[in-house]
């Protein structure tokens, strides 16, 4: 019984272990002595995507192009730029499809309501169906079934 | 209401279909550029290896052109290298290269071997430039207009249809 606990909490290690080694692709030679600097780099390159493997951030890139923005990012910073600053230098070049979280903005607001519309058709298109349902439930008392599910009709 | 129940269903599923059919065979590598009608960026980079002249925004201006962005090391490259040749060979339109992250000299000695079909050739060695036009990958081709603005951006090889039916009417139309 305690072996098997035992397996358990190794096996339950491993999978963190496995978790964490898929982090990041930021090399040494790349980062910043300031540690805030460097904090701040790799805050704004996790927001942004590798326009080379899509679905990686420029943080998780090993793609050439990622490192060169990841440098890019890190000698704005030092030349004093804010984080917004550095995100729109970007995205003045490459668009709004690299940020990862998408900006609430006219041409999305599709994207951050539909989600929501959908549910509340579904929603009311749920409780539609219900109401019905149980207002046909008290017939039940009057023990009538033949009145009624009549199939295939 | 029973036939809305049985048809409503089915329209869902069929915009559903549609609606996937196009959106899963769009190419994701195909981005469209947020830099169309906007003044191509400002630089002024050296010439590669054995030129004389390299090549700034100051060069696009007068003339409607293509800038052609490549490398040695780029494998699609060579897929439109004989296309470029040929629109050279015919001085349909100015083709400025930049040399995208080559190691020094490398770009030079693929020119000499393949032959070149450029006007102006920049080397881009930190690839900074390239980033400054929202470069994803080699090759990709912008046109510019007679106003040194960027009006439109090909991403991959041009093979001959994409030269006659994309890039050649757009170049005729900006002359106008």
């Amino acid at each position: 019984m305690n072996r098997k606990i035992l397996k358990l909490m190794l096996g339950g290690l491993f999978m963190l272990a496995l978790g964490l080694g898929a982090a990041w692709a930021v090399e040494p030679d790349e980062q910043l002595d300031d540690p805030a600097l460097e904090e701040r780099a790799r805050d704004i390159s996790q927001q942004l995507r590798c326009v080379v493997c899509q679905n990686q951030s420029i943080d998780e890139s090993t793609a050439p192009l990622a490192r060169d923005l990841r440098l890019i990012i890190r000698e704005r910073l030092v030349a004093g730029d804010s984080n917004k600053e550095v995100v729109t230098f970007v995205v003045d070049r490459y668009g709004d499809f690299v940020l990862l979280r998408p900006p609430f903005q006219g041409d999305t607001y599709v994207l951050w309501f539909g989600p929501l519309i959908i549910f509340l058709i579904g929603g009311g298109l749920i409780f539609y169906y219900f109401r019905k349902v149980l207002k046909a439930v008290p017939d039940q008392d009057s023990s009538s079934p033949a009145k009624k599910g009549k199939r295939g009709s | 209401m029973k036939r809305l129940g049985f048809y409503l269903p089915i329209a869902i599923f069929a915009g559903v279909v549609i609606y996937l059919a196009v959106g899963l065979t769009l190419d994701p590598h195909k981005l469209p550029s947020t830099l169309i009608d906007k003044p191509a960026p400002e630089f002024d980079l050296p010439p590669i290896e054995g030129f004389e002249q390299g090549l700034s925004s100051q060069d696009l201006n007068g003339e409607v052109s293509l800038v052609n962005i490549w490398g040695s090391w780029c494998v699609s490259c060579i897929i439109e290298h004989p296309i470029l040749m040929e629109i050279k060979k015919n001085n349909i339109v100015p083709i400025y290269g930049i040399d995208w992250k080559d190691p020094p000299g490398e770009g030079a000695a693929w020119l000499k071997k393949e032959g070149n079909p450029y006007t102006l050739i920049g080397d881009d060695a930190d690839g900074r430039v390239a980033i400054d036009f929202g470069v994803t990958g080699a090759p990709e081709t912008f046109i510019i207009d007679k106003e040194g603005r960027i009006r439109y951006k090909y991403i991959g090889p041009i093979t001959p249809e994409v030269w006659n039916e994309i890039i050649f009417p757009v170049v005729e139309e900006l002359r106008k």
